[in-house]
């Protein structure tokens, strides 16, 4: 069922398999029928652990939402609570515990925190009264959940808001427990490396933990031979530009969550002779993406220019093994095709969803509209004007195009120019207000606050040297291709890859002095390994690094690390983990304030 | 070697055999005449108290605690009252049960750790007899009173005393009675004369051992095995009834000859013993009995005691220590005379060799020819394990070790385990130690608790030595010892705190997985708070620091130790904490050196308490953000004045905060909001108009270059529309908001729907041409294509006509 995360580098599955266990362990604790009512927000990542049928078998037999009043009647034994440690969390609880119908046969609650129980929540739910009420408290520890064969993902839509705007480091302490999980797993990590002050935080709980454990040394031989940590706010430029990989663009489109995509139904509708266009299905058609899709696996990295080509070749690939039955002559040959039919089936299948999504991509990548946007942002990556007031910025907000657009746009050009003088970063400020309405206010506060909107204080751009010396521009990417990773955006090589590239290969020494430009302090750490631990390298075996993202990463990005780990002579091999996925939308979006303005 | 069988003795199939463990290292005047004496079992200390019964103040018993050995581990006098029964819980503390039915606890050194009480009804009363028993749950104590009536507590660390019904007839303390554990409880066998009843925590039930000798009319002494599994019975007409405890089944029953009644009875049996026995004692005469007629019979010299093993009874008197236990198989195969089984020959084959004969090799074939040579050096192995005298336990190794040599892929683990058992075993066994433990004890106790035992008895140096050369893991071995080893340091109230707490660091160092919180747990419990943060200093995991400052009132360390740990909820916890401890300002002031602490309690104000978060604000002067906070203010008021209200404030704090922009944009807002009030309030038609070709979601008709939404005349107004499904609902909402404040409606009987589309079909009907061409003038490229067409075709039918 999750095979496709075994196939990686590294061997996901265990991961995914140790959270099963113990979530079979609790479901187990609590005899007899359950029902659990869920924290709505963690059905999505649960969904990537387990499915509703390993919960039925352990007796599950309702799934409800968490919400004010009264837990629906069920006939069941155990309620069990699903949560995030939220004290407004712990209120509903209250409210649904103490609103039990007394007349009916007793129900046992339980509570389960993912990813870590709380004292706070407990004492709220002490204040509350009802602390006694809970049969087994428990925490299921998820920081971080398998997401594809080489991709972790911790799920957390606010991690990034948190960190830099809120100065919250929760999520932090999270990804330091995560991390140690991992270890405990895949041996302990002997390099860290890392950029940014929430990396220098997290290395430090991590050698702090690793001094706590200290007794319980593990005896396994280490899978990870680096971690790199990232701070996002390293690289605040790229999340900003539109992904233009096959992945990329679904996600900037319509939004990958939790593994899987809405999409319109108009071009999926099976195609019946005789029956018209009449009953065309109105619920979207939902899509899981990941690598255990063969086609999908192929594509998804691939520049969104080189898709239709891979696409037509695979097209012609599987009508010529359909074609393979005529020459069958042999009853042995024909059993033989009819064996391979279904793995034929699914693959013609998804070619046809994938020639469908690609249509729809096409539809939008061939507008003006985005034609026009992108020559914008890549006239700001390359450095073209980025001290003016920009029209189509104007026109745009004149056009009262989508909010987001517009501050995606306005937040590039203020990082590609290191900030924007006073008197341009006011003049967007008041456009925007006035078009879109004063409530924003708030959420341009907030983007001034995270660095991505900035006053340029001193004259000096330090964009340009960062953008030379990294060689963030290659003015003649390869689409169809690519030699180098800048192809994932048609251009731009994104900053966050490049650093992870030059850290392989030849060493953070050599570009000190940028590094230097860049956020926060870089450091490397050592972890020491039990004697006997040392990993004796093969001649020609690659390194394996993992590299976390915190705050998010793109699936651009991911799609230029698998570049780089796929390349003949790299020598590094790449396992990314990351806070959440993200991409310019977004991460913009969880930036956002928008109070609800009453009716006056 | 010859002399191995010297001390055995056959009694039915088996043999059994004393052994000397110890000559007693004490000096007691009298031997053990006139003392109450408990010995715990699995070598553990022995306690004695010298003429218990001594009530006046002048003389007053003494109390003393012994290792195994003899050796003299605690003195003092006893100045509570009158102990009636000494007894030892499973982690090696003295149980001192007086007559008024308080249990006095008291640590190997002699130090009283507490006390508790058996019942208040025991006072009046008296314990007649009391017994100390282990079972699953820990440590048991048991009591009859001078009322007899039996009370029960299963786990002492857990009291739970439980009060057993009343025995029938029973009057006066009864002839004997023993505990037992079934089925998960603890009941009391109780006999009274020839009755034998079962007491458990609801009722009193009669039972009869099945087969018992009908010659007897009273049961006077019963003892329980180790195991809980069996009982012995022992009857004025001197017989001796073995069975199962449940009494279900009878084993055997032997006649001693001898009917008064004995000082003690235990049972005498092993693992995979060949036949059960027990062990009965009079005043100078020892006799094991079995299976069949036969007895063994020994003379005492003194007056002595028996203690129960799992694996035989240990005999103390005043000046020897032994051990009487059955030969274990492997032992009598070796050993006994004559015996030709395949240890026996390989150690015979291993003393011919070291003899450089030509035997050696005889005897080697005669076993690989039999194919027995694993089974040879498993034998030999196993007997080592067995053997008290080194010299013996070597002979049988290197036995061992010289059969491995002709045999391929024989596991080595058995070996190399036993000789580093055989190791530990010789070193706690030595006299200044003391712990004579048999291996199959050791096995059953595992090293964990042995170590334990060790710190226990302080003996940290040995207990270290070991768990290192057992390779045991740091933090399960070394590390507890030294964890142990510090909390005893920390009570030893002479030394400075400072000397203590390097002393401490110094020992301990960087020791994998030490809990210096417990240790700094203990210090506080002595009332050394210093050294108690001292320690706290040297512990790696935060997070475990916190609770304790918690506890030692230190909270604003607890709150760094908090933060430096990164976990959010345990900062959240120590926030809460001060915040109810504090008053509100130096509540302020202590958040305000915590910048982390700060912006978690923001959050948390943020979501529960807004009123403080604007207080935070204004304690850091942080303008920026109350503009902020005034702002997202005004959008939850509903009223006009209160909204410009807040945005004043927020005009204000932005100019504090020299935030020129915002403070611009936001007046600015104020003005709109107040312009927009002041149209809406002059009741007006157009405000209605004007909101009606702003509002994006209403579409009027396009025609030429202008679109057109509404005609206002005299009482009448006309709006023009297209997109009916979404432009007349917003209609609607916009008239009716307005209509609050105008109190203008829409009159529904009045108003009318034209239809374009309808229009036209009408002028189509009628075939008028004037009227389709006006019609076909006020058509704009957006119009239809297909009504267009027709409209055009109707018109050339029409003029033709």
């Amino acid at each position: 069922m999750a095979a496709h995360l075994s196939y990686g580098r590294v061997n996901l599955n265990i991961l995914r398999e140790a959270a099963r266990k113990e979530l079979r362990e609790f479901l187990d604790k609590c005899a007899g029928s359950k029902a659990i009512v869920w924290d709505e927000y963690l059905t999505g990542p649960f969904g990537l652990i387990a499915q509703y049928s390993l919960l039925k078998e352990h007796e599950v037999e309702k799934m409800f939402t968490l919400k004010a009043g009264r837990v629906p009647s069920a006939d069941v034994k155990n309620i069990i609570f699903f949560v995030r440690p939220r004290l407004e969390l712990m209120d509903i609880i209250a409210e649904n515990v103490m609103s039990e119908d007394k007349l009916q046969p007793p129900r046992e609650f339980h509570i389960l925190f993912v990813p870590r129980r709380s004292l706070l929540c407990e004492q709220r739910l002490k204040e509350q009264g009802v602390l006694n009420s809970f049969t087994n408290i428990d925490e299921y520890i998820l920081d971080l959940i398998p997401y594809d064969g080489d991709l972790l993902s911790m799920e957390s839509e606010s991690a990034f808001r948190e960190c830099y705007l809120e100065n919250d480091q929760t999520s932090l302490y999270h990804t330091a427990k995560g991390l140690m999980t991992l270890q405990a797993l895949y041996g302990t990590i002997p390099q860290i490396f890392g950029k940014g002050e929430c990396a220098r935080h997290v290395a430090n709980m991590m050698l702090r933990m690793k001094r706590e454990f200290a007794g319980s040394q593990n005896q396994i031989l280490p899978v990870f031979d680096t971690l790199l940590l990232l701070d996002r706010n390293v690289d605040l430029l790229t999340p900003l530009a539109t992904q233009l990989t096959y992945e990329g663009l679904i996600d900037e489109i319509y939004g990958i969550t939790n593994g899987y995509v809405k999409l319109p139904p108009e071009k999926f509708a099976q195609k019946k002779p005789g029956e018209g266009g009449k009953d065309l299905p109105t619920e979207p058609k939902k899509l899981q993406l990941n690598s255990a899709e063969e086609l999908y696996a192929e594509i998804r990295d691939k520049n969104f220019n080189a898709v239709g080509a891979a696409l037509s070749k695979k097209a012609k690939i599987i009508s010529a093994a359909f074609e393979e039955r005529h020459n069958a002559k042999t009853v042995g040959e024909i059993k033989q095709f009819v064996s391979q039919l279904p793995h034929m089936q699914a693959a013609r299948n998804s070619l046809a969803n994938h020639t469908s999504i690609a249509e729809l991509i096409k539809d939008i990548t061939t507008s003006e509209d985005f034609f026009e946007n992108l020559t914008v942002e890549q006239e700001f990556m390359t450095g073209v004007d980025t001290d003016k007031v920009n029209t189509y910025i104007e026109d745009s907000i004149a056009q009262k195009d989508p909010l987001i657009k517009i501050l995606r746009l306005v937040c590039m050009q203020s990082v590609c120019n290191n900030g924007l003088k006073q008197k341009v970063l006011d003049h967007y400020k008041r456009e925007i207000l006035q078009t879109y309405g004063y409530e924003h206010l708030l959420t341009l506060n907030n983007l001034e606050k995270v660095g991505l909107l900035k006053p340029q204080l001193t004259t000096r751009n330090n964009y340009p040297t960062i953008r030379k010396t990294l060689k963030l521009w290659m003015e003649d990417a390869n689409e169809q291709n690519p030699n180098d990773i800048s192809y994932v955006y048609s251009g731009y090589a994104p900053l966050s890859v490049r650093l992870t590239q030059l850290l392989a290969r030849p060493g953070w020494r050599s570009i000190e002095e940028v590094l230097k430009m860049l956020p926060g302090p870089h450091f490397e750490e050592r972890q020491q390994l039990p004697t006997g631990l040392h990993k004796k390298r093969q001649q020609g075996e690659n390194r394996t690094t993992l590299v976390f993202f915190l705050g998010g990463v793109t699936y651009a990005e991911i799609a230029a690390l698998r570049f780089l780990s796929q390349m003949e002579d790299g020598g590094t091999e790449y396992v990314i983990a990351t806070t959440k996925l993200l991409n310019g939308t977004s991460w913009i979006k969880s930036l956002m304030d928008r109070p609800e303005a009453q009716i006056l | 070697m010859a002399f191995v069988t010297a001390n055995w003795n056959p009694l039915g199939e088996a043999f059994y055999r004393k052994t000397e463990l110890y000559e007693m290292g004490w000096n007691l005047k009298d031997g053990l005449r006139d003392c109450l004496l408990a010995a715990a079992p699995y070598g553990g200390p022995i306690a004695l108290l010298k003429e218990p019964q001594r009530r006046s103040p002048s003389s007053r018993p003494q109390l003393e605690i012994y290792s195994a050995s003899g050796v003299t581990m605690a003195s003092f006098l006893w100045k509570s009252g009158v102990v009636r029964q000494l007894g030892w819980t499973v982690c090696d503390d003295l149980l001192c049960i007086q007559e008024d039915g308080t249990v006095l606890i008291y640590d190997l050194f002699g130090s009283f750790k507490r006390h508790f009480s058996m019942g208040n009804e025991v006072g009046q009363s008296q314990v007649v007899e009391a017994k100390v028993f282990h079972s699953p749950y820990g440590t048991g104590v048991a009591i009859v009173t001078g009322a007899s009536r039996f009370t029960l507590a299963t786990n002492i660390d857990d009291l739970k005393l439980r009060r057993l019904p009343e025995v029938p007839g029973l009057q006066g303390a009864p002839t004997c009675w023993a505990v037992l554990t079934q089925d998960r409880q603890s009941k009391v066998l109780v006999a009274n004369g020839g009755d034998l009843f079962i007491l458990d925590y609801t009722a009193c039930t009669a039972v009869n051992p099945p087969g018992l000798s009908p010659q007897a009319s009273s049961i006077v002494h019963m003892c329980v095995s180790f195991s809980y599994k069996y009982l012995a019975l022992f009857t004025d007409s001197g017989h001796v009834w073995m069975g199962s405890a449940n009494l279900k089944e009878k084993l055997s029953e032997v006649e001693t000859k001898v009917r008064n009644p004995p000082k003690q009875m235990a049972w005498c049996r092993r693992p995979k013993s060949r036949q059960p026995s027990v062990v009965i004692m009079w005043d100078r005469h020892l006799l094991v009995v079995g299976e069949g007629k036969d007895t063994i019979s020994y003379h005492l010299e003194d007056d002595s005691i028996l203690v129960p093993e799992m694996d035989g009874v240990r005999i103390i008197n005043g000046t020897n220590h032994e051990l009487l236990q059955e030969v274990p198989a492997s032992c009598e195969e070796i050993f006994k005379i004559a015996s030709m089984a395949p240890g026996a020959l390989l150690l015979e084959a291993h003393k011919e060799y070291e003899k450089e004969s030509q035997k050696a090799d005889e005897y080697l074939r005669e076993i690989k020819e039999q194919g027995l040579l694993a089974e040879a050096v498993r034998q030999c192995v196993e007997a080592a394990g067995h053997e008290q005298e080194a010299e013996t336990q070597k002979t049988l190794l290197r036995a061992a070790s010289f059969g491995k040599c002709f045999l391929s892929n024989f596991p080595p683990e058995l070996f190399v385990i036993m000789c580093r058992d055989l190791r530990v075993l010789n070193a706690v066994r030595d006299y200044t130690v003391g712990i004579p433990l048999t291996h199959t004890q050791f096995k059953q106790m595992t090293v964990q608790v042995l170590i334990d035992r060790l710190v226990y008895r302080k003996l940290y140096p040995l207990a270290i030595e070991i768990c290192r050369y057992l390779k045991t893991p740091e933090y399960q071995g070394v590390s507890r010892v030294l964890k142990h080893w510090a909390c005893c340091k920390v009570q030893q109230k002479e030394e400075s705190d400072e000397v203590i707490a390097r002393t401490i660091s110094l020992k301990l160092g960087e020791a994998a997985g030490i809990s210096y919180s417990e240790i700094a747990t203990k210090a506080y419990e002595c009332g050394r708070t210093e050294l108690a943060i001292k320690l706290l200093e040297f512990e790696p995991r935060s997070g475990e620091q916190v609770p304790l400052l918690l506890k030692m009132k230190r909270s604003q360390l607890a709150l760094s130790k908090a933060i430096e740990s990164g976990d959010t909820d345990l900062v959240y916890t120590v926030v809460t904490y001060l915040k109810n401890e504090m008053n509100r300002g130096d509540f302020f002031m202590t958040l305000r050196n915590q910048p982390v602490a700060l912006s978690l309690y923001r959050q948390f104000c943020k979501h529960q308490e807004q009123d403080t978060l604007k207080d935070l604000f204004n304690q850091d002067d942080d303008h920026q953000e109350l503009g902020n906070f005034y702002v997202k203010a005004s959008y939850k008021e509903k009223r006009l004045e209160a909204r410009v209200a807040h945005l004043q404030s927020a005009v204000d704090e932005y100019n504090k905060a020299k935030n020129e922009f915002a403070a611009k944009a936001t007046e600015e807002e104020m003005r709109l909001l107040r312009f927009q009030k002041k149209l809406e309030e002059e009741k007006a038609i157009e405000p209605l108009a004007i909101a009606v070709r702003m509002h994006t979601e209403i579409q009027g008709i396009t025609i030429g270059v202008t679109e057109h939404c509404i005609s206002l005349f005299a009482d009448d107004i006309i709006f023009f529309l297209s997109k009916l499904k979404t432009s007349i609902p917003n209609l609607i909402t916009l008239i009716e908001k307005f209509g609050r404040f105008s109190g203008y409606k829409i009159n529904n009987s009045k108003s009318v729907l034209i239809d374009m589309e309808g229009a036209a079909d009408a002028a189509i009907e009628r075939r008028n041409e004037g009227e389709i061409s006006t019609i076909l003038s006020r058509c704009s490229p957006t119009t239809d294509r297909a009504l267009v067409e027709r409209l055009n075709r109707a018109k050339s039918t029409a003029a033709k006509k």
